[in-house]
């Protein structure tokens, strides 16, 4: 299915900037290209890139699986490990802390005039990202493959039909956005 | 209708589920996940190969991840120009050097913010290569697969932005 779309590039840089211009759309729309929004998630007092985060998983998993069950499209999973997702995770977790956005919102912000965004956070993930590639051989080598995940998926990790796990995510996200919803955040 | 495009702020569920909606459009049409931190490595490789080509090339990392324009570096460009288009439609966009709660917290030292969010980003480039993956990438394409490295990155993700959110605001 639209395999011939996916081999035309030409196509797919006009399509890689239409999919973006809706992208930084709907973030700034929803208020997430804002530093003052993503610190206030961060300290735990305003939970708008939860509740972004969350409908868009909601919305996106449940469309995915569906194109993924009638052969529309193919799945890109990896294996991750302790030392490539935890040592990542956290690395990562720590420069949001400092930043106040991440690599997409950080695009958004500049989009809206934020000059912190592209002169210390743009700037930054640059230098980050080109130390990483310099670092990569002896990165890979001893850290990210410590202890690899014996699967690439959570339905594989627990034994259960992929579309029970669905439901009971999006059960699950739901119940999220109803607790925030209870507790008037 | 039309006067959505001009609201400032939509609500966070409406703004997420066009994310959503995006992610099916990335899958069927490009057969890729919404990610953006890729973008930033070839990026900086294009950079670097302005002053030395040949060290770019050889690079093992840059093999993998060729520094040239493709599919996720024009979504990163159109990120910037959706957000403009956005601000601009509903009056918001301005030039600002420093966010309003940083300030309320540590004074308008522009250089202070500067050097904090390039500490930040340096951090974060580093991070979302060595997890492979971003707050799009894993956060909202690696969830909606039910990915599990993209779980514990989220999480990892989550606990040490919120620990150094707080520890920074604490002061």
């Amino acid at each position: 299915m639209f395999t011939k779309c996916h081999a035309n590039e030409r196509l797919q840089l006009i399509l890689g900037l239409l999919i973006g211009i809706g992208f930084g759309f709907f973030l700034q729309k929803g208020g997430v290209t804002s530093y003052d929004t993503i610190i206030g998630q961060l300290l735990l007092t305003d939970f708008t890139v939860v509740k972004v985060m969350v409908s868009a998983m909601i919305v996106g998993m449940i469309g995915i699986h569906v194109m993924k069950s009638l052969n529309l499209i193919e799945f890109h999973t990896f294996k991750g490990s302790i030392g490539s997702s935890v040592i990542g995770g956290l690395l990562f977790g720590i420069g949001f802390g400092l930043l106040g956005y991440c690599p997409g919102t950080v695009a958004g912000a500049i989009g809206q005039g934020q000059m912190d965004a592209l002169f210390g956070g743009a700037v930054g993930i640059l230098i980050g990202t080109g130390l990483f590639a310099h670092f990569y051989p002896a990165i890979n080598d001893k850290i990210l493959s410590i202890g690899q995940f014996p699967v690439e998926t959570i339905p594989e990790l627990i034994h259960l039909p992929r579309w029970i796990v669905v439901l009971v995510f999006v059960a699950g996200l739901f119940g999220v956005l109803w607790f925030l919803q209870i507790l008037g955040l | 209708m039309l006067d959505l495009l001009f609201e400032t702020e939509w609500s966070p569920y409406l703004a997420g589920a066009g994310i959503g909606i995006l992610l099916w459009c990335s899958f069927l049409f490009s057969n890729k996940p919404l990610g953006c931190s890729t973008a930033f490595s070839r990026t900086s490789g294009m950079i670097e190969s302005i002053f030395c080509p040949d060290k770019v090339k050889n690079k093992e990392y840059y093999k993998m991840f060729v520094p040239e324009i493709e599919w996720q570096w024009m979504m990163v460009f159109g990120i910037i120009l959706g957000a403009c288009i956005s601000s601009v439609l509903s009056g918001s966009f301005q030039i600002s050097f420093v966010p309003q709660t940083f300030q309320a917290a540590f004074g308008d030292n522009i250089l202070l913010r500067f050097l904090m969010a390039l500490v930040g980003g340096i951090m974060m480039g580093l991070g979302a290569r060595w997890s492979w993956g971003c707050t799009s990438g894993h956060g909202i394409s690696g969830m909606s697969q039910l990915s599990l490295a993209s779980l514990v990155a989220v999480m990892g993700f989550f606990v040490a932005g919120i620990g150094t959110a707080m520890i920074l605001y604490s002061w």
